[in-house]
Order: C-alpha cells, then structure tokens, then sequence
C-alpha cells in the first residue's frame, strides 16, 4: 500500500482506463502537456500519445459538443471542465443534448461520457473557482452524477463511470485532491449506484457527499467524545440514489442530518430530506435538518471558512435533533440564542 | 501565412452562380464546372417531389395532424443539393428546417416528420439513415458534426459529415465553436448556412455586418464560398466541390447559400408583422425549381413527360404522406421511462408503475 492523493488516484483511474479501451480518449483545456491545472492528467499525453489525451480550443461547450459526436461515433470521451464555474457555457450541450440523446432517439443514439469537473471550495479560490454546482445537474434527467470523498471512492467510481453506459458528470472535490489514503487502487467492477456507511452509530444519522464527508466524520468523532454515537453516510452517487442506504440507516438511527457545501436553498441536501421524511416519517424522533452553505454567491478566499459548513455548525444541527423531550424549536424561526 | 493561402480561403467576392433567373447558363469567374445533365435531372425530380412533401406538412397542420412545420419552400435547391452531396455513408446533421433534405436522401417522410407531428422526438433511426436528429437548439449539432467528422477520420474512413444551420445560427457561439474545433482538428465537416433572410422575425442586418456570412470561415482558417442558393446547378457544384475537398483531407468547408424562406417561419408566425409581399414577390421570381425546368427544357434534358412523371412521383408521395399522417400514431406513456438511462433507475421504475396505475384507473372510468 503507498500513499496517493485523489489527485493521483484519479489519475491512475484514468490511465487503466484508457489501457484497457481503446476508445477513451481524455481532452480538455491543459490537460495535455500539462497534465491538467490539478494534475489529474499528468503523464498521459506522454504515455498514450497526444491522440488519446489532447488539448482542446479554449470553448466548454466546443469541448462537450465534440464529445457529442466523438460519442456518436464510437469513441467514450472523458473531458475536463478547468474549473465548476468554468463548465456553464457547456451546460446547453450538456442539458439539451448529453442528457437527452438517448432518450430522443428511443436509445438508438447514446453519448456515454465522463464530464469531469473539479468543484467546491475550501482551497481558497478567488470568484469563480468554488462553485458547488452538483443540483444543476442532478435535476436534470439523463445525467448521472457522483462524487467521490476518499482516493480509494475517486479510483472506483471514475473506472465505473467511464464504464457506464450513460453520460456522468463526475465532481472532483478541489479541496480533497491532495489529501493522501494509504490504500492499493483497485475497481471491483461495482457500477455506479451506491452509498457507503463510513461509520456506523445509533444515535443519528449524518449524510455527506463529496467535501462534505470528512467534515460530517471530523464532527462524529467530536460528538463520541460528548456521548453521541453518530453514523455517517456516503452518498458517492447523487444519480442515481441510493434509497435503500440512506433509509435503512435513518430507520436504524431515527435522526438525520444532512450536510452539503452548496447553498442550501433548492440545493441537493433538500432532496435528500425530503426522501428521508418521505421513507422514514415512522422511525424519525425528530425533523431533518440541513446543514449547509448560505444561500449567497460565493465568498472570496478570505471569508469562505465563515460560509462552508465546519464541524461546529454540523454539531449545532446535532444538538437539535431533539434529543432531550424538550423541543428546540429555534431553528424554525431562524433565531438564534 | 503566404498571401496565396489567405485568399484561398476566403469566398468569391460575389455568390456563385451558373444559372441566370431565367434559365440561361453564365459565365462563372470562380471556375465551377457545371454539373452533367444526368445530375440535373436527379435534382429536378427530386425538387419537384421535395416542394410537394412541404406543400402537404403545411397543410397537415391546417388539418390538426401536425403540431407545427417549418417550411423549406424556395429552399429547394439547397436542400436538394445537400442530399445529393452526400453518399450513403457520409452523415447529415439537419435542423428544424431540413425535412425535405432528408425526405430527398431517402429519410421515411412519416418518420421524418415525428418530431412535429408530436409522437416522438425523433422518429427514424439516426444511425441506419445517417442523419442526426432534426436539431432545434441553434447551431448546436455544429459542434456534434465535427466530432463526428474526427471520429470517423480516427477510424480510417473518407467519410464527410455536412451540418445544415441557419443565418442566425451563425450568431451562436456553438456555431463559431464548431469551425474552430473543425479548422483545428482537420476534420472532415462542411457546414452550409442557408441563408434565407431571416432568424424568425429579425433580418439578416441584425444578425451579422460582415461582408458575407461566409467570410466568417476566414476567421477560424476554414475555406468558405458563397453561392446563389436558388441556382440548383450551382448548388450542386459548389456543395460537391466542398464535399469532395473535406473527403479528400482538405479539412471543413463553409458555404454560404443566398436563398430565402418563401412561408412564414412556421404555420405557427405572422410574416406580414416584418416583411412584406413585394419582397416575397422578388423571391417568387428567382424560385430555383421553375430555374432548373426551364434550363433543361432549353437544353433539351426534360421533356413533358419527364415533368410529368416527377409530379406523379411527387402526388404519390403525398397521397402516402396524408393516408399514413390521417391515422392516430400509436402512443405509449409508459415508454417515456425507457431510455432516460441504458437501464432505469430505481426511481424511474417507480415513476413507471405509478403512471401504469393511473393508466389503468383511467381505463376503468
Ligand atoms: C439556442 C436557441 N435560441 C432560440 C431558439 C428559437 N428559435 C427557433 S428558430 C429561430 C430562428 C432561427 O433562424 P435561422 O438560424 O436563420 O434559421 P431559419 O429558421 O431561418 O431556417 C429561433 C430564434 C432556438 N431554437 N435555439
Ligand atoms: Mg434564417
């Protein structure tokens, strides 16, 4: 087992990927020579000849529409989006088009691709660099979406996506990319679908994706220590969802929180809560709650730690999950002590 | 850049033109052969059919049968031409517009006309016929034609890949896009741009003040020529010519083509509301089917009966089109669910047995 990033961990997906079809070809702004602005293509011009893995014209929706046709014509794509906020000038190609081919064409026509697209803050990134941009995507039908929180999660689900018979736009936590797993990269064959337990409690569920998982793990080692048993849920795959996960352990533990980055207003998180109070209603003490960022744009660098929800704003939403039979209502109306 | 090279890209200073209005041959400064006799007619029977399809989608929706019709009157030539243009190999990557394109390159025209009759999306098999779906979305396929195109290049084959976009598409940043990714990759893609005066409502000033629409090839390093759209022979020329460079390794091609919508923008739109009829009038004149009849009546290539036979090739079709259009498609709701995903979510298969619920109560009551 040697340490390796997800950075290094994606890149290595890639890369067996590419060895073993023919088909994958990886393109997309710096990503040739360069091997990517985060490194996640390093190496692979060099190994596979600058046909499999290619710079492109600075133009997202070029990028996505030529990986439209490519698709068309037999090829599976894997592009780079530089950055989340970087990848709106292709969101028509990948709406009306990526998401829709299969459908319009009653499957005769497909256009399996792997979207990637670095996102989320906490590296301290000037405007435009943080965006937390997955409920775009996950509303729109066609689209699988997944994001990994661990080096070991970024290697297996990039190979299941490349796999995939369906287009995925595959969300690579920045502030994630360096953070280092010992562990031996090595894909099951498990497609995508799955949600992960990444530790087990009784007292109350927390369930994370992508950055937001080891802020929700930091957070139940806090509470252990203060008596509370917490489990954390993985939800790696926002397209499809995995019901059957999230249920059985909000059944089990009969709390729920739910933790994302982006602001919380119509983000992903509400569509969690609303699934879980649709499924558990019975088994729940108490009401669901988000945690998440506020519903602003996103703060320059110097701010950013006072909106990404840390692991006291997670505990905060613990604490009120009405332990005691005396309600805590303050949420409700937003006032705080 | 030798100075050589730079104008070789560029277009003619004027469009092309073999086939004065009434028929007559001119000289041609841009050096296009004129296409053989043998082609000419191909072109003709297959105009004269193609105005008939369009004449009947348009009346299939007075008759409730169609959801709405673009049509592609007094575009003829064009769309006659990019049929012919290809083989059966090389792909078309059509809009809205271009049913009768499709219809002259062997497209079923009931399958055709799916997507506006309102069934389906998309009605034939995109793969079998070589024709992308009808693309709403402006100049989007354009970037979809020139993956395509380095796909099949990659493969090893010489096959051409031909997307069809409007003047106001050309406004798109996916239309600029696609030149660019097409002159940077080489790849095999000729996109023709009707021109036909009009994005909906608004005139062609709106849209561009370059010189031509065509000169926008210059830009990307994507030889470019403009043409007399409603000058059949010209079309021919001009559209193979381009087609046969791409197939050769020449790299993308732009062709602009002069031409104009002679029906509003659809049954749907009010033409009288932006332009009025003596400007229709002028266009009625240069009609590119009555030019290509009388140049080969001249030339002694069409005789009375051949005129005749191509009407009632173009009645049959009709008479097909309404008897096929005047049943009720067969509709299936609970296939809406297949192929969202190559097999469907967990979710999806619940939504299925919800709507197969209310179907069945439905049936009951
Ligand atoms: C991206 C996009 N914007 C707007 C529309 C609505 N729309 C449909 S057709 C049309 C006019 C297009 O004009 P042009 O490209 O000249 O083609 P024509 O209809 O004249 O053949 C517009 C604005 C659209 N389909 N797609
Ligand atoms: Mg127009």
């Amino acid at each position: 087992m040697t340490a390796t990033s997800m950075a290094q961990a994606l890149c290595a997906a890639l890369g067996d990927a590419m060895r073993s079809d023919d088909r994958v070809l990886v393109f997309g702004e710096d990503v040739g020579r360069l091997g990517g602005v985060f490194r996640v293509t390093d190496g692979l011009t060099a190994q596979f000849g600058d046909q499999r893995c290619f710079d492109t014209p600075l133009a997202e929706a070029g990028i996505v529409g030529y990986a439209v046709g490519l698709a068309m014509g037999g090829f599976l794509p894997v592009v780079e989006m530089q950055f989340d906020a970087f990848a709106y000038p292709a969101f028509e190609q990948i709406t009306s088009h990526v998401a829709k081919i299969r459908n319009r064409t009653r499957g005769r026509l497909s256009a399996p691709m792997v979207i990637r697209v670095p996102y989320g803050g906490g590296i301290g990134g000037v405007e435009h660099h943080c965006d937390s941009s997955e409920a775009y995507y996950t509303h729109t039908p066609g689209l699988k979406v997944v994001t990994p929180a661990t080096a070991g999660d970024a290697y297996c689900l990039l190979r299941a996506a490349v796999a995939d018979p369906d287009p995925v736009v595959f969300l690579e936590p920045k502030k994630l990319y360096w953070s280092k797993e010992d562990i031996d990269l090595a894909w099951d064959g498990e497609p995508l679908g799955r949600a992960m337990v990444r530790r087990t409690g009784k007292d109350a569920t927390l369930i994370g994706y992508g950055p937001s998982v080891p802020v929700a793990l930091d957070a139940a080692e806090l509470a252990a220590a203060d008596g509370i048993d917490l489990e954390v849920v993985d939800l790696r795959s926002l397209v499809p969802f995995d019901d059957e996960t999230v249920t059985a352990s909000v059944r089990k533990t009969g709390r729920c929180v739910v933790v994302q980055e982006a602001a919380g207003f119509s983000g992903f998180g509400a569509e969690v809560a609303a699934r879980v109070q649709e499924r558990c209603f019975h088994s729940l003490a108490a009401p669901v709650i988000r945690v998440a960022g506020f519903d602003i744009p996103f703060p320059p660098p110097m701010l950013e730690h006072s909106h990404l929800p840390g692991v006291d704003r997670i505990l905060d939403a613990v604490d009120r999950l009405q332990f005691a039979d005396e309600p805590d209502l303050r949420y409700l109306s937003g006032v705080r002590p | 850049m030798p100075d050589s090279a730079v104008q070789d890209l560029l277009p003619s200073p004027i469009p092309v033109r073999l086939l004065a209005e009434d028929g007559t041959v001119v000289d041609c400064p841009a050096g296009y052969g004129r296409p053989s006799t043998e082609q000419l007619r191909a072109a003709y029977r297959r105009m004269v059919v193609g105005r008939r399809f369009d004449t009947q989608a348009t009346a299939l929706t007075k008759q409730g049968r169609l959801a709405v019709y673009p049509s592609s009157r007094g575009q003829e030539a064009c769309q006659i031409a990019a049929a012919l243009a290809l083989r059966a190999d090389d792909w078309l990557f059509p809009t809205y517009r271009d049913c009768m394109a499709l219809v002259a390159r062997g497209v079923d025209p009931v399958e055709t006309l799916t997507l506006l009759r309102g069934d389906w999306h998309n009605g034939y098999d995109p793969a079998a016929v070589k024709v992308a779906p009808l693309c709403t979305p402006l100049a989007t396929h354009a970037l979809h034609a020139t993956g395509l195109a380095s796909a099949m290049r990659r493969k090893g084959a010489d096959t051409v890949v031909l997307a069809l976009v409007g003047d106001g598409a050309t406004s798109e940043g996916d239309f600029h896009e696609a030149l660019n990714f097409a002159a940077v990759f080489s790849a095999p893609v000729v996109f023709l741009v009707q021109n036909n005066g009009y994005a909906i409502s608004v005139p062609l000033s709106r849209q561009s003040a370059a010189p031509s629409l065509a000169y926008k090839g210059i830009g990307y390093g994507v030889h470019s020529e403009q043409v007399d759209g409603n000058d059949p022979a010209a079309m021919l020329a001009v559209l193979g010519d381009a087609v046969e460079r791409a197939r050769g390794g020449g790299g993308p091609f732009l062709v602009e083509a002069h031409t104009y919508r002679i029906e509003a923008h659809t049954n749907a739109d009010d033409a009288s509301r932006y332009r009025d009829e003596a400007e229709v009038e002028r266009w009625l004149a240069a009609d590119p089917l009555s030019r290509l009849e009388k140049h080969l009546r001249d030339t002694g290539g069409l005789t009375d009966s051949d005129i005749e036979a191509a009407q009632a090739e173009a009645e049959g079709l009709a008479a097909d089109l309404r008897a096929r259009m005047s049943s009720e498609p067969r509709l299936d709701p609970l296939a809406l669910f297949d192929h969202v995903y190559a097999t469907p979510t967990p979710q999806l298969a619940e939504q299925q047995d919800l709507l197969a619920g209310e179907l069945k109560a439905q049936e009951g009551s």
